[in-house]
């Protein structure tokens, strides 16, 4: 395996990895703050499909972004009225909002678009597309530094870009902030919050919207930066990779960027490559993608390090009277 | 259950509420993508009740959603949420198959039983994992199901493509099954007692949903161990205390209902499609939830509601046939909405039916 090949297989492991990043750190605000969202993939899917249909219709990539966000905050408002407002089942919530965005993408897409539930291809104007960095051909001669600089850091879209700055800002908000404190605190003990005269509601929902927000533009990025447009079901599986990847990063940010990149990668090898023969042994293609299941249930075991969900997770908080 | 409320308003009022509420807004999504939803809904039924065609797709539906609804129901009991009945009816299915692939030339009055307990020992095993996870290890259910379900998806589909297709042949799925190995049909039954009936899918298993439901409601309030999963389930700390293993109930109740969601294959795979194909289980799992929310966890109740969800399985194929703009994916939207407005967002109708008894009581007579 030669360089260019290295190269490729991780820069396809990064942008494969951004939507993952993106929904994992998402899904870090919300269980932070104490509401489980097993909603992630619900609100990608209906991000990627309202991004890629304004983007188609309109031309233009962020009113797409816009649209797609506003789709994701549409359903994270119904999760938060369901488990915060109305104190019903978390899990519950999370299960119905797939649902319903995999049922109303496909119906609303074929009654719009006509074409079994896809939208249009999207044209250059309507995409994110890749960004080349300054440079580039400056360093390109330069050995291994210039190809890495060239393939791997340059040449990405933007979104990729703001998904990696999400994580050191992640990491700012919830653990150098006062907002961040008290989101963590909510999550852990929310009867505290309330004695120190902060809204555990307010916080609450506010954490909950950060993470719609966030699974917007990880549905964005699908349909209108991985893809040039939306196909049915097209977040396969990917909100539950990250919240696969939540757990293995133990809810903390920087590990969820080593754990989305990990799944991506894992990703990356398995398109690449249909089965790897390993000595006597060879790995079928289902088993690289079954990996990731496979570890977050290892790490859920216990067997490599704990992994603890925040305290108050899953359950609603009930001010005493 | 709330001491505001009498009995038959928190088993029948509330759901019946929740339900037209979620019938509401589903009429509203069909205005929405510019339909009748009036027509809409007379052409389901009449696509699902109008013939005896269309019962026997519709009750065939049923029966394999009263198993993974009553899987559902189980684990619920036990305070348990197994999103996993997906995964375990995939492993169920296997285990139906091979019983099905070496019995196949004897006949399915022994094939019936076997195949019950390799697609419940399948199933069973397959919940087992997770069950004992949250027992021992402390790792949610909820989330090791989900991860399981991919885990037998990928699992099912290396089984099929190298290991049971037939050799030589392009499709993932198993050789058929021979005569020995397929249960009667529901028609040829009839029609050996001289009533005329269509030729449908339906089939012996339909029966076999009935006296699992009943053995359901057996278990669940005629028994100890029934006793002691609704004690466990109500208030862990108080069971514990009544001397009651924590691990043995959370284990026992996840194999019973991965066993559970395993019997669909008795439905699906031995007595209709007799050879096993790729995804045969096609969301049944998930159904699941919706039945068991909707029928409260009650073997009746999970009865009543699996039939609801055939009618619209069924009524939805010749509404997508009859008005092609409400395609089959308005079953998944209607699905979601029974889960959210029965399960998650049931305070919004409960709420004011409370606050209705309350009034009702305090006025004087």
């Amino acid at each position: 395996m030669d360089l260019g090949t290295i190269l490729q297989l991780l820069g396809s492991s990064l942008r494969l990895a951004t939507p993952l990043l993106l929904a994992c750190l998402a899904g870090l605000y919300s269980e932070r703050a104490g509401i489980f969202d097993i909603g992630l993939e619900g609100k990608m899917l209906a991000s990627a499909f309202t991004a890629a249909a304004l983007a188609a219709v309109t031309g233009s990539v962020w009113l797409g972004l816009f649209a797609g966000i506003g789709a994701a905050l549409a359903l994270s408002l119904l999760h938060g009225f369901a488990s915060i407002t109305l104190k019903g089942n978390q899990l519950i919530s999370g299960v119905a909002i797939n649902f319903l965005a995999a049922g109303l993408t496909a119906l609303v897409g074929q009654t719009w678009f006509g074409m079994g539930g896809q939208t249009p291809q999207l044209g250059t104007g309507a995409r994110f597309s890749a960004i080349t960095l300054p440079f580039v051909e400056t360093l390109r001669p330069v050995p291994v530094l210039g190809p890495i600089y060239a393939t791997l850091i340059s040449g990405n879209n933007l979104l990729v870009y703001l998904g990696l700055a999400t994580v050191p800002l992640t990491w700012w908000v919830l653990f150098r902030t006062r907002f961040g404190l008290r989101l963590r605190a909510v999550g852990e003990n929310p009867g505290a919050v309330d004695t120190a005269g902060v809204s555990v509601v307010r916080q609450r929902y506010a954490a909950v919207m950060i993470c719609g927000l966030l699974t917007g533009i990880a549905g964005a990025y699908l349909s209108t930066a991985m893809s040039a447009g939306f196909v049915r079901d097209m977040t396969a599986g990917k909100g539950f990779i990250a919240l696969a990847a939540l757990i293995f990063a133990k809810w903390r940010p920087w590990p969820a960027l080593w754990a989305c990149l990990l799944f991506g990668f894992l990703e990356a090898v398995g398109i690449r490559y249909q089965s790897i023969t390993l000595g006597a042994f060879t790995l079928p293609v289902q088993f690289m993608q079954a990996l990731p299941y496979i570890l977050t249930v290892v790490i859920l075991a216990g067997f490599v390090g704990r992994a603890v969900p925040p305290r108050a997770g899953g359950r609603p908080y009930v001010k005493e009277r | 259950m709330s001491p505001a409320l009498p009995r038959w308003a928190d088993l029948a009022l509330i759901p019946a509420l929740s339900l037209v509420l979620a019938f509401l807004v589903a009429g509203l999504v069909v205005v929405f993508i510019g339909e009748d939803p009036v027509k809409a809904v007379r052409v389901l039924i009449a696509g699902a009740l109008g013939s005896s065609y269309g019962i026997g797709f519709t009750l065939y539906y049923a029966t394999t959603f009263v198993f993974t609804g009553l899987a559902v129901a189980i684990a619920f009991h036990a305070g348990l949420f197994n999103i996993g009945g997906e995964g375990q009816a995939a492993l169920g299915g296997i285990g139906a198959t091979l019983v099905a692939l070496s019995l196949d030339q004897t006949h399915w009055l022994i094939v019936l039983p076997v195949a019950v307990l390799g697609a419940g020992l399948f199933g069973g095993a397959w919940a087992f994992i997770p069950g004992y996870l949250q027992a021992r290890r402390g790792s949610h259910v909820v989330i090791t199901t989900i991860m399981f379900n991919f885990i037998a998806s990928a699992l099912v589909v290396y089984l099929l493509v190298n290991v049971m297709k037939v050799p030589g042949s392009m499709a993932p799925e198993t050789r058929a099954f021979g005569e020995g190995a397929q249960l009667p049909f529901i028609h040829e039954m009839l029609g050996a007692l001289g009533v005329p009936m269509s030729r449908t899918p339906m089939n012996l298993a339909s029966l076999l949903a009935l006296v699992a439901a009943f053995l359901t409601w057996v278990l669940i309030w005629r028994t100890r161990l029934g006793y002691e999963m609704r004690a466990f389930g109500h208030s862990e700390p108080a069971a514990v205390y009544a001397g009651i293993d924590p691990v043995r109930i959370t284990v026992v109740a996840m194999v019973l209902s991965g066993a559970m969601a395993g019997l669909m294959a008795i439905n699906v795979v031995v007595g209709f499609q007799h050879r096993l194909v790729l995804d045969y289980v096609g969301g049944a799992g998930f159904v699941g939830i919706a039945v068991a929310l909707m029928g409260r966890s009650h073997p009746v109740g999970v009865i009543l509601a699996a039939v609801l969800f055939g009618i619209l399985y069924q009524g939805g194929a010749e509404l997508a046939f009859e008005m092609p703009r409400i395609s089959r994916d308005m079953i998944v939207v209607i699905q979601a909405l029974v889960i959210l407005f029965t399960g998650a967002l049931e305070a919004l109708v409960r709420r004011p039916v409370e606050q209705g008894f309350l009034m009702l009581r305090m006025r004087p007579r």
